[in-house]
């Protein structure tokens, strides 16, 4: 091997290494400024058939057991919890199951639990109410899959 | 349909064939420097070539193909930069010892089955790990964990002194460093005490003022004890029974980095810093091995420093018994023969500093690729520590947010304490640059965090699912 050969081969490998770098911040690039316009003109396309899928599964739905309670309004949206035996309580205050840090909530201020195989929410007095869809709360309710309740800004419903 | 949702930091955008190409490139880098090494070694493409590729490539290949099942909204640039820093580890470890032909100190063959052993309990992580928030649950337990790996190195016959500092535990087979792991439990019970106690660490107390100017917001003198006790650890248990001086450091900067990203108060900055720096001073004239270790920094060329044979007197002498700071000394003038470009891989001389493999893998980086190569490396390092801020930033939940940042600053810190040893900007201390440097406890540990870091980053990135039917809820106008 010729110094001068492995001479380039050194100042390749350091341009390619560079060029690692350069393509990472390629990467993160799409952080600061958004996706490139390539991806924004998939991007319209892409949500649509995820919206569009679960309608079709919610009547089903209704009559499969749930197995989760995701937010999908408020600060927490995207969280989920795991359905166990265990019920969940809802509210402001720290020992709840699901902590909202939601100004128009109460300490602890609904419950949803499953009794016989059915998921039921209840308020716990709160002072802005739990809403089923766009009904208030006045005693126990048995819930299903996809319906939303709303606790203040924040607003839940079970999964499957 | 609709906008995306404002105040979102992170666009849904999954970019896995992102990944994939970076991956790709990342162990492309790592064969293309064993070529490189060996070509300008030996004259010859390395033998094991083959083996290397397929082994390395094929266990990043298959981590990131395991993400495309089980985390695909995680951030796209983490197990790349990952792939990249261990690949170049495992390149330079193959030039120093498979390429000399002497494996007696170390071998690039066990490293890599290291990082394979790293890399499964990465998948494993991602794999059983759905919810991180769960860690939130114990953080006492997580705490009295901690503690007990730190102490490990203590108890009589099973711990070990390696290099003066008694970090090391036997095992028979093989020896871990516990205070790697004590680490990690360590931020996750910072995590979930901050968030409990964030708010009376951060309101209560009283604002100290010169004139009209707030100066300080001081902590009550009740709320000290965490940090009391935090100082107390690091002093007497790291500094003066283990002469861990590293770990110490590294514990007690996460300690008031976590502290003041949830409180957001810097005096409890100013209060760490002076009793940390004062206990420091305090112990100067007590503790021997400190002492050592300030001088080998501040008077690091001073021949008796570096040398404990009087070779100046006789000019064709050679210095036999090494100094303490010989390491550090032969560590600068392999940075300084590096230069701009460096010698190219197998070009130049890293063997001549004593135990390169470890800290000082970084010297042999510097020496053989230069300022240019090292830069890519820092650089890399930095993005993993921006992606971790990052998810910090966009997760929702406290404990994600005080868990990523801990972690991210973790490696940062970890990267200055070892780097700014080494080019003596502050005193060694013997830590390992994450993912590099041989060892297989950094190594494990490393891939941990980048694992927890994955895992907390698909949680956050994931778009919040859409409600399936919308028109029950009352509309809420927002203000």
């Amino acid at each position: 091997m010729s110094d001068l050969t492995l001479m380039l081969i050194k100042l390749v490998y350091l341009a390619v290494l560079w060029l690692f770098v350069i393509m990472a911040v390629g990467v993160i690039r799409t952080d600061l400024l958004g996706p490139s316009t390539k991806g924004k003109s998939k991007k319209p396309k892409r949500p649509a058939p995820r919206r569009s899928s679960p309608a079709p599964r919610a009547p089903r739905g209704r009559r499969n057991e749930p197995r989760t309670l995701v937010v999908t309004k408020g600060s927490l949206a995207g969280t989920s919890l795991d359905l166990t035996s265990q019920p969940i309580v809802i509210g402001r205050a720290k020992d709840c199951t699901l902590v909202i840090s939601d100004d128009y909530a109460s300490g602890r201020h609904a419950r949803v639990f499953s009794d016989q195989g059915k998921w039921i929410v209840e308020d716990l007095g709160s002072t802005n109410g739990t809403y089923l869809g766009q009904q208030r709360l006045t005693h126990p309710q048995p819930i299903s899959v996809g319906q939303p309740i709303r606790i203040g800004k924040t607003v839940l419903e079970l999964r499957k | 349909m609709s906008a995306p949702v404002p105040n979102r930091p992170l666009p849904p955008v999954k970019r896995r064939n992102a990944e994939l190409v970076m991956t790709l490139m990342a162990i492309g880098l790592t064969l293309f420097a064993m070529i490189e090494a060996g070509l300008t070694r030996n004259g010859e493409m390395p033998p094991s070539l083959f083996l290397y590729g397929a082994l390395f490539g094929g266990l990043a290949i298959l981590a990131h193909v395991f993400i495309r099942f089980f985390a695909p909204w995680s951030d796209p640039l983490l197990l790349p930069i990952g792939t990249l820093l261990n690949g170049l580890g495992l390149a330079m470890l193959w030039r120093l010892f498979e390429a000399t032909g002497d494996t007696s100190n170390g071998s690039a063959m066990s490293q890599l089955i290291l990082t394979a052993a790293s890399m499964a309990v990465f998948a494993g992580i991602i794999f059983f790990l759905k919810e991180p928030r769960i860690l939130q649950r114990y953080p006492y337990i997580t705490a009295l964990s901690a503690v007990f790996l730190l102490l490990l190195p203590l108890i009589p016959g099973l711990g070990m002194t390696i290099n003066g500092a008694r970090q090391w535990v036997n095992l028979g087979f093989t020896s871990l460093q516990p205070s790697e792991f004590a680490k990690i439990a360590l931020v996750i019970f910072l995590s979930g005490y901050m968030v409990s106690k964030r708010d009376v660490l951060s309101l209560a107390g009283k604002q100290v003022k010169i004139g009209r100017f707030k100066v300080l917001a001081l902590p009550r003198m009740r709320d000290m004890a965490p940090m009391a006790l935090m100082w107390g650890f690091c002093i007497i248990v790291l500094v003066i029974l283990m002469n861990d001086l590293g770990t110490s450091l590294l514990l007690f900067g996460t300690f008031l980095a976590m502290i003041y990203v949830a409180t957001h108060r810097s005096s409890w900055i100013a209060i760490g810093l002076v009793a940390f720096f004062g206990a420091c001073a305090l112990l100067y004239p007590f503790v021997s091995h400190f002492r050592v270790r300030m001088v080998t920094w501040l008077d690091a060329f001073n021949p008796e420093v570096y040398c404990t044979d009087q070779f100046l007197n006789d000019p064709n002498a050679f210095c036999t018994t090494s100094g303490t700071s010989q390491q550090l000394v032969k560590g600068l003038f392999a940075l300084a023969q590096g230069g701009l470009t460096g010698a190219g891989l197998g070009g130049g001389q890293p063997g001549y500093v004593p135990e390169v493999q470890n800290d000082f893998i970084f010297t042999a980086f510097g020496e053989e690729l230069g300022l240019t190569g090292l830069m890519v490396m820092l650089l890399a390092l930095a993005l993993l520590v921006e992606r971790g801020m990052r998810i910090a930033l966009a997760a929702k939940e406290l404990f994600i947010k005080m868990f990523a940042s801990g972690i991210s600053f973790l490696i940062a810190f970890q990267t200055f304490v070892v780097i700014g040893g080494v080019t003596r900007v502050i005193p060694m201390t013997g830590a390992t640059i994450p993912f590099v440097a041989k060892g297989g406890s950094a190594l494990l540990s490393s891939w941990i965090m980048l694992a927890l870091l994955m895992r907390m980053s698909n949680n956050a990135r994931k778009p919040a699912p859409q409600s399936i039917q919308d028109e029950g809820a009352t509309q809420v106008i927002s203000r």
